[in-house]
């Protein structure tokens, strides 16, 4: 009776076991970059905006602080993208005729808000509160970034709740001194952890994780 | 030795009838197995299979129409929360528990009976596993999100609450899945091998072949092969008794009257190898008319799962006495209105059949006139995969309906998409039976072989 199998086939069962490992593999190389990669995260997602605005000119050219523009990051949940009013305050007396800010002055003549893109876009399910991190000493730069050095505005962080959970459950990691919080340049003193757990201490700040918290 | 031998003579029980019908030898009952595979498709079979594979379709229509509209489109409301899918998939897991019980716990207990009928109790376990692991999804009103059930490490730093019955059962489910898989699969091995050298069709060689993982059936392979296998019967002993124990949890872990009650799980296991049973015996009977397998499946064989049968069914019958008995004792007005409402309230008329079924047809076993009446243990046996279903129908609906609060009191019915979601389930079970029996040994050659050795043995040593 003529073999079922070629010798070959010896070869075939033995690779097909490594097959396993190679098929396990894919599934976790996939499952990486349909959850945790930037592509999923959205990490420097940069939508283009209807007027090119800069960060890097207004704050870190002009030097203007950030609650100029953001008003209400101190005091509301939200902290507001300045109105068409804000930008006119200034560009109705400078760059009159740049056709970049044509948009801005088409908004402020009909009353049309201008539609800017948001980048850092949560769930409905997510009730963030701008004004509690800024009140117990979480900087701006620590969620955006260096906002003061971008062109256009991009994502720096992945918005996913184990990034949230993260500074939840170890707030000292992350804290700084309140004086500190607009200010972009300010990086983590060598001695974070020590200082955070003070500032934890002295802000009355607790490790916030239940699900009422943020999700009400 | 051989004073142990002629000891042995004392307690040898009078010789019961074969498991396997005399006239037959090795050669004789590998052919007549393989042969159910190996010839021409039956028409007998064919239309089975489109009347099956239709009612599946059935399944499908219906469970598309529940992710397109969602769970609404069944009869549970805010009070009744659980109905079909809960009490479909209670009923599929406990059908499958027969199968278990015979392929590892009969195997553990040295019962030969079992060899002739493991496979096809194995398959039924499976198939049953496959339609009840659909409902816990079916139910969810985000099925969806089923994979946040198990605990993987992912990005919203959130895992599993273990302290829910129903995240037990999913490991529960699909350990048990799992593990029945294997042991179906191992047993299958030898068998595969016999069918990769009987094959005479080169494709057929080369899947057999394939499944076969190179069977060679040396003295070595035998020696492994049996450890393993009866290892597994070890892990699916405890396997099978804690599956079914896990999803009485499901009702025993709440405080509802008539679901909290700590006989729960020797009852549900008991009620779900009675179902189990009852339903291998529902294949069985008329599988074995249609390919005329009275040779190999005896009337010994019938007539061990009927008395099977009547054990667990009065097991089953001590649980609704005990819950009567522990609701009166309590004291409790609501565990005493549990008792009243099952039996005067609204749904008496489910409780009224539960009763016939479950309690009042099986005492028919009793009686070897009945046992070794195909037809009529037939009857019998439908009367208790009815009376299984109602069984959980009762635990689920008569508790949940009118509880503590009678200002959530509350009627439930299925719809017509409970129904056809349950008699799909049915078609598709069947569909994959009836796959089954046409590709595969529904008869575990080996094992009846070894049948055949044993009994030779046997009358050479008492000659």
């Amino acid at each position: 009776m003529a073999q079922v199998f070629h010798r070959s086939a010896n070869a075939f069962a033995r690779a097909s076991i490594f097959g396993v490992v190679f098929a396990l593999a894919v599934i976790a190389g996939v499952a990486y970059v349909m959850v945790r990669s930037n592509y999923a995260t959205r990490i420097d997602f940069t939508p283009a905006q209807p007027v090119p605005f800069s960060h890097a000119h207004h704050v870190g050219g002009d030097g203007i602080d950030c609650r100029y523009c953001h008003t209400s990051v101190e005091t509301s949940s939200f902290a507001g993208i300045p109105p068409t009013k804000t930008c006119m305050n200034c560009h109705s007396q400078i760059w009159t005729n740049s056709p970049l800010l044509a948009p801005v002055r088409e908004s402020y003549e009909t009353g049309k808000p201008i539609e800017w893109k948001r980048v850092y876009d949560l769930p409905e399910f997510v009730y963030f509160n701008h004004s509690i991190h800024i009140a117990k000493g979480i900087g701006c730069s620590t969620c955006h970034g260096r906002v003061d050095k971008m062109q256009l505005t991009y994502k720096v962080t992945p918005l996913n709740m184990g990034w949230c959970l993260d500074c939840h459950a170890n707030p000292a990691k992350y804290v700084r001194p309140k004086s500190e919080v607009f200010n972009m340049e300010w990086t983590p003193p060598a001695n974070q952890l020590e200082l955070g757990h003070e500032l934890v201490k002295r802000y009355g700040i607790q490790s916030k994780t239940s699900c009422s918290v943020c999700h009400r | 030795m051989a004073d142990q031998v002629t000891q042995n003579q004392y307690v040898v029980t009078p010789p019961k009838e074969p498991l396997v019908s005399p006239k037959h030898d090795l050669t004789s009952v590998t052919e007549r197995i393989s042969s159910i595979v190996f010839t021409r498709t039956p028409k007998g079979w064919i239309g089975g299979f489109v009347f099956f594979f239709a009612i599946t379709m059935i399944l499908l229509v219906s469970v598309t129409w529940l992710f397109i509209k969602g769970v609404g489109i069944w009869g549970i409301n805010t009070t009744v929360g659980w109905g079909f899918a809960i009490i479909n998939f209670v009923w599929w897991i406990g059908i499958g528990h027969a199968g278990t019980l015979i392929s590892a716990i009969l195997l553990l207990l040295n019962q030969e009976w079992r060899n002739a009928i493991n496979r096809l109790a194995e398959a039924m376990t499976l198939f049953a596993v496959v339609q009840a692991g659909m409902f816990p999804i079916l139910h969810l009103g985000r099925p969806w999100l089923f994979y946040w059930l198990f605990p993987y490490p992912n990005t919203m730093g959130m895992w599993p609450q273990f302290r829910s019955a129903l995240m037990w059962d999913v490991f529960a489910v699909s350990t048990y899945g799992t593990v029945s898989l294997i042991f179906w699969y191992t047993g299958l091995i030898p068998d595969l091998a016999t069918m990769r050298d009987r094959a005479k069709h080169r494709i057929s060689k080369v899947l057999y072949g394939i499944f076969a993982l190179g069977w060679r059936g040396s003295a070595r392979h035998w020696n492994n092969y049996q450890k393993a296998y009866l290892l597994l019967a070890g892990l699916s002993t405890p396997l099978v008794v804690s599956v079914h124990s896990v999803v009485s949890l499901d009702f025993a872990q709440s405080l509802l009257p008539g679901w909290h009650t700590t006989i729960f799980p020797p009852y549900f296991v008991a009620g779900a190898i009675f179902a189990g049973f009852a339903m291998v015996l529902t294949i069985a009977i008329p599988l074995r008319s249609f390919y005329h397998l009275e040779d190999v499946i005896t009337m010994r064989h019938i007539d061990a799962m009927a008395k099977f049968t009547l054990l667990t069914g009065l097991v089953v019958n001590y649980g609704y006495l005990t819950e009567a008995f522990t609701a009166w004792y309590s004291g409790e007005t609501y565990e005493q209105f549990f008792i009243y409402n099952r039996i005067v309230g609204p749904y008496w008329w489910a409780f009224a059949s539960l009763m016939l079924c479950n309690v009042l047809a099986p005492q028919a076993l009793w009686f070897r006139k009945i046992r070794y009446n195909l037809p009529a243990l037939f009857v019998v046996m439908m009367f208790v995969n009815v009376g299984m279903w109602l069984e959980r129908f009762v635990i689920v609906v008569t508790s949940l309906h009118r509880d503590f609060l009678p200002s959530s009191w509350a009627m439930y019915a299925g719809t017509v998409w409970d129904w056809l979601t349950f008699i799909g389930t049915i078609g598709f079970f069947m569909t994959l039976m009836f796959l089954f029996i046409r590709v595969l040994p529904a008869i575990p050659m080996s094992e009846v072989k070894e049948l055949i050795a044993e009994e030779k043995e046997t009358t050479e040593m008492t000659a």
